[in-house]
């Protein structure tokens, strides 16, 4: 098997991940080819079980992969242990969908921030020691919380302030990678569009490579400038957002694109 | 006479008396349906559990509360559990929890059954399996024998659905229905939900952040900020003509398809600062 070429931020080669549920085999990933290129923003779409988490946990090196191989800036990840990881830890961070649990409740949020700065692993990769105080200030302005909000709990912020702490925890290690699991699905709509905005000044003032996981394609469609849908452990449809959105070449796509709630004011 | 009638309702938590409703007040006819939107924190869901009779005992409520000619508001539980469940019934936002994940499914229907209309096992199980098969849930035999885990997000939603409606209460209130679920899984159980109450001419509180899905299911709105309604009206108005800036800027959040992939957003916050509207 050839070598993939290192300007591929990510390669994967038959990515393929089995789980053991009450004896019986699930396949929740499925020979999964891809490709992204640096400065791209990659949207996963599809349905719950479709797969879209599992991929993203074996990109981010949360998991191992049954089968096939994957290529971080042109290192093979696919089987490092973790101590081997930390290039990988300090370039990709994640953020969660629901901010009340991916929060620890009871640390401080500068120590919830800050803490990937800490780790052994990251620490050996960052250039320069960091100042974790004017860190901490600097991804706090970054995202929009008061430069007190390190001294508070998470329990003291509404939703979308939580989900603002989360994703400034990710910046913490200043990544190239930063990715997204349904980032705004646990959010009021009056807040989605504040987060949604903060995601995409992020990505453009820091040249963030974003690969962003949803059910929800209107906001993989607002976010991301390439498209993956998946269905039971595949890539079933694969391209530019514009041209998936304008001409899905699947019916499951379009069953997507249709499922949509747009307000429904006449015709009741 | 209105199904249920709220004046001036009041309800505040604690010692503090935290306010969570500050004066609120609608009316809802037989068959009406009608859609509260508001963001969380606005007082909607406390001012749902008051119409079910549900709020803990360390809420402090005032003003009045009549669902079919009866006053809830004071009301001991006896009578608030002759009300459930005959005149009202309620479908909570995450299915899981609202069913007791060690008894199977179509017992757990059956038992609403029994609860109010002394059914015998037997007879009940057919009302119980015609109850599924009305909620659009494919093999229903399957589903009323499976216990909750087995079962994927849209199915456990239908099968509250159906517990819902099995003994066709006049009232159905529903918190959030489809928050916890998938964009195709949701657009399925709000079309069965529009279809389970035109067939059974119930009526409708709809609950829910999101204007779109809301408009799915009702023509009429209210919105809630902070305790209060602030705009009421039919969602085509609201939609057309907000007049509140907090509704202004709902309507705007609320249709991500319109804007351009990477624009920025309008947000709520727009509506409040800059220039006045005319």
């Amino acid at each position: 098997m050839a070598e993939p070429r290192a300007d591929h931020l990510y390669r994967a080669e038959g990515l393929t991940r089995r789980y053991r549920n009450g004896g019986r085999d699930v396949l929740a990933l499925d020979a999964v080819d891809l490709s992204l290129d640096r400065g791209h923003r990659l949207g996963i779409v599809g349905e719950s079980g479709s797969g879209k988490s599992t991929l993203v946990r074996l990109l981010a090196g949360l998991d191992h992969p049954s089968a096939g191989r994957v290529w971080f800036e042109g290192t093979e990840i696919t089987d490092l242990p973790e101590k081997r990881l930390g290039f990988l830890r300090a370039s990709v961070q994640m953020v969660f969908q629901d901010p009340r649990s991916s929060l620890n409740p009871r640390m401080r949020v500068s120590d919830i921030i800050t803490e990937p700065l800490r780790s052994r692993l990251v620490r050996r990769q960052l250039t320069d020691r960091v100042d974790q105080q004017r860190r901490l200030a600097e991804v706090l302005a970054a995202v929009d919380l008061p430069p007190d909000a390190g001294g508070r709990y998470p329990h003291e912020f509404s939703g979308g302030q939580r989900q603002r702490i989360a994703i400034a925890r990710a910046l913490a290690p200043d990544p190239e990678v930063l990715i997204a699991d349904e980032p705004v699905s646990a959010l009021d709509v009056s807040v989605r569009a504040q987060v949604l905005n903060l995601l995409t000044d992020l990505v453009a003032a820091r040249g963030l490579t974003l690969i962003v996981v949803s059910h929800d394609l209107m906001v993989v469609r607002h976010l991301c400038d390439q498209l993956a849908v998946m269905r039971q452990g595949r890539i079933i449809e694969r391209g530019a957002t514009s041209s998936v959105y304008a001409d899905p070449q699947t019916g499951y796509t379009r069953a997507l694109l249709e499922a949509v709630p747009r307000i429904r004011a006449e015709g009741r | 006479m209105s199904l249920l009638d709220v004046r001036d309702l009041q309800v505040s938590f604690g010692r503090s008396r935290t306010e969570a409703v500050r004066g609120v007040s609608f009316s809802l006819a037989a068959g009406q349906r009608l859609g509260v939107i508001g963001e969380s924190g606005s007082g909607k869901t406390v001012t749902a559990l008051a119409v079910m009779g549900l709020l803990p005992e360390y809420a402090h409520v005032a003003g009045s509360v009549r669902l079919g000619g009866s006053e809830i508001v004071g009301l001991d539980e006896s009578g608030l559990a002759r009300l459930r469940g005959n005149t009202v019934s309620m479908v909570f936002q995450e299915p899981m929890t609202a069913l007791d994940p060690t008894m199977r499914v179509g017992r757990q229907v059956a038992e609403v059954l029994r609860l109010h209309q002394g059914a015998e096992s037997g007879p009940a199980r057919q009302r119980v399996i015609a109850m599924l098969d009305e909620v659009g849930l494919d093999d229903p035999e399957r589903v009323a024998d499976a216990f909750p885990h087995q079962l994927s997000g849209g199915q456990r939603q239908r099968a509250i659905l159906a517990m819902a409606l099995i003994n066709s209460p006049d009232l159905v209130i529903c918190d959030e229905p489809t928050t916890a679920l998938d964009v195709t899984v949701q657009a399925l159980v709000l079309a069965k939900l529009d279809e389970v109450l035109d067939a059974s001419g119930a009526a409708c509180l709809f609950i829910s952040h999101d204007l779109a899905v809301v408009s799915q299911v009702c023509d009429q709105v209210l919105v809630m900020l902070d305790g209060r309604i602030v705009e009421s009206g039919t969602v085509d108005r609201l939609f057309t003509a907000p007049e509140h800036p907090y509704t202004r800027g709902l309507v705007a959040t609320a249709q991500l398809d319109r804007a351009e992939p990477g624009q920025r957003l309008p947000t709520v916050d727009d509506f409040y600062t800059g220039a006045p509207h005319g």
